[in-house]
């Protein structure tokens, strides 16, 4: 008997139940589909002809290769900061552990105009190294290398993130049997660490990835906007909006767009293989094993 | 396909061949700082500009183009970013570089018509077939017109709408800075809001529909007419407007650093050529040439027009009576 009331009062009503997945449908429709839709219409406004004619321009050509270039340099830095942040953090135990952990997420908490601001006071001509590099004819700001500056620092806490709770979970007593059993360090790392966390790792650099590419504020404002040389995809979006070509514009949304989902599809394979991996670990697991 | 693959890797050396800033391409290379909707005139007048350099001079030069709000612009060449020369569409603009030491103090005098190579005037875009009726000025301070214009205090087109119905208050018969300030009063009540830039406020009347008036350059007129098809709105030219010069200035410092001064320098003189006069009435923007003026007479109906310098003594000294914080701009909106 006690057993139909508790199943009553979980149970909502059946107009509630159908309003609330309404609203969430609808919510869903409205923020995530209609965008989608709206980007590639117009888009496509001026057939696939003019599409390709703004894509295929020298301008919206160096951009997207501007844009993957930033990417490409900044994710090896990504990889090797997030772990080795990670592994210190979850591995050991040490003084400041917290202030580093709050240091990580700074760039989360930072807006990214404020982040580009901050790098054109220090680099910049007014800044504080701006007349020793200026001298020295060394460009920072207004050039590739500030660009990409900026770009790792918005991007730098996504793989240290995604790490740290996992290698929490996971301990250290794997390594350290590795270790007793005679493994150098780069070996217990190679053979050890890295397997364990390979998919936590490309969740983090697939999330880092999508940030880079995307990235607007911080990149505005130390970009210059030299047309086919520091303009990257988002900023070529705005200023080809700005000059009143429309198709222009979203067609490059649309890069951006056609990027984000296949950064969901990736996403979603690689939570599931990690699902299935800790799945396989669980039934492996001899139960005394759970002290 | 495989050529698009080419031409992003190809930019891909490009950029970071500029970010490694080689010094092999520094010679014969200008980068010209300018405004947003600049590009379509400086894409048609460098390669003008690039033939005459090398039948002049026998050496090819390489044109960049850096375009954004013009603001902000010239804020970047003050923290760094290497312009050879600006051009902007406001002397304000020009005037924050010399401040920061980087264009010389009479750099209106450096060049012809105050440094201005092409002007435009403020004009009335309306709905088709005008139904309100708006001839002037006056016409939009009257109850129950819907005006659009950008922000005055924060926007170029802005101000220039806003000093364009001071001037015309001030120059009507009993006109006086108390009456201008009354009538703009009126003006700005009638606008439901103000967008934050050009191309937000012509998106706001095209597109969202909103307001029976919008404020506009002339020349951004036909680029509206290209996105939104030129029978969707009609054009109407006020009595009296202000006429609109967008300077020129070559960036000493950077100049020096990168010994470009002979080419900065014949970049911007080549703008009042007969072609690159040419070229601006062909981009809408007025020629000063007086021969072109008549021949596109018809693209440039006659209007009334004075300037800054004129009404205002000039943008030093209409910038802070007007825009600074505490200006006519901020005592009308206070008491809004």
């Amino acid at each position: 008997m006690s057993a139909t009331i508790v199943r009553k009062a979980a149970a909502e009503p059946r107009w509630l139940r159908l309003t609330l997945t309404a609203v969430g449908l609808g919510f869903l429709f409205f923020f995530l589909a209609l965008p989608l839709v709206a980007v590639f219409s117009e888009a496509f406004a001026g057939g696939w002809g003019a599409y390709r004619e703004a894509l295929s321009h020298p301008e919206a050509l160096s951009a997207i290769g501007l844009t993957v270039f930033i990417a490409v340099v900044v994710l090896p830095f990504n990889v090797a900061f997030g772990v080795a942040a990670a592994w210190a953090i979850a591995k050991f135990d040490f003084r400041g552990k917290s202030l580093l952990i709050t240091l990580i997420d700074l760039p989360f908490a930072v807006s990214p105009v404020v982040v580009g601001l901050v790098f054109l006071l220090i680099f910049g001509a007014q800044g504080v190294f701006g007349p020793w590099l200026s001298d020295h004819d060394i460009k920072i700001v207004f050039a590739l290398p500030g660009m990409i500056i900026v770009t790792l620092f918005i991007t730098f806490p996504f793989v240290a993130r995604e790490l740290i709770p996992l290698m929490q979970a996971q301990g250290k007593d794997e390594e350290e049997a590795a270790v007793s059993l005679g493994a150098s360090g780069w070996q217990m790392f190679f053979r050890v660490t890295l397997p364990n966390i390979k998919w936590g790792l490309l969740y983090g650099v697939i999330l880092a990835n999508a940030r880079a590419m995307g990235e607007f504020g911080a990149v505005s404002v130390v970009s210059g906007h030299i047309r086919g040389e520091t303009n990257t995809l988002p900023l070529h979006v705005e200023i080809v909006y700005n000059e009143y070509n429309a198709i222009g514009a979203f067609a490059a949304a649309s890069v951006l767009a056609l990027l984000a989902l296949v950064t969901l599809v990736a996403k979603t394979v690689v939570e599931w293989k990690m699902r299935q991996e800790t799945e396989m670990l669980d039934t492996a697991m001899p139960p005394e094993k759970t002290e | 396909m495989s050529r698009s693959i080419r031409n992003v890797l190809s930019g891909l050396l490009a950029s970071a061949f500029v970010a490694g800033a080689l010094p092999a391409f520094a010679q014969g290379s200008l980068l010209n700082v300018s405004y947003d909707v600049a590009r379509d005139f400086y894409k048609d007048y460098n390669p003008l500009f690039q033939k005459y350099w090398k039948d002049k001079s026998g050496e090819s030069i390489e044109l960049k183009q850096s375009h954004a709000g013009s603001s902000k612009q010239v804020r970047a060449v003050a923290d760094g970013l290497e312009a050879d020369v600006v051009t902007m569409n406001q002397a304000s603009d020009v005037d924050f570089l010399v401040e920061k030491g980087l264009v010389v103090k009479d750099y209106a005098k450096k060049f012809p018509t105050n440094a201005s190579p092409y002007t435009s005037t403020m004009v009335f875009i309306v709905r088709k077939g005008n139904p309100k009726g708006l001839q002037d000025w006056s016409d939009l301070v009257k109850p129950g017109v819907q005006v659009i214009l950008p922000h005055p205090k924060n926007t170029g087109n802005g101000r220039y709408s806003y000093l364009a119905a001071w001037g015309y208050a001030l120059k009507q018969p009993g006109g006086s800075d108390k009456t201008a300030q009354e009538f703009v009063g009126k003006l700005l009540k009638n606008a439901p809001l103000f967008a934050s830039g050009g191309r937000d406020a012509t998106t706001t009347f095209m597109q969202r529909r909103i307001g029976d008036v919008l404020v506009s350059f002339e020349s951004e007129a036909e680029l509206i007419a290209k996105e939104f098809g030129k029978g969707e709105f009609d054009v109407v030219y006020p009595s009296l407007s202000i006429l609109t010069e967008f300077p020129v200035a070559i960036v000493e410092k950077v100049v020096d650093k990168k010994g470009t001064r002979k080419q900065a320098q014949a970049y911007l003189e080549y703008l009042w050529s007969k072609e690159g006069q040419e070229n601006a009435a062909q981009n809408y923007l007025r020629p000063r040439d007086a021969e072109l003026l008549k021949k596109y007479a018809t693209q440039f109906p006659a209007i009334k027009t004075f300037t800054v310098d004129d009404v205002f003594g000039g943008w030093a000294r209409a910038f802070p009576v007007h825009f600074k914080d505490g200006g006519t701009f901020d005592q009308i909106y206070q008491s809004k």
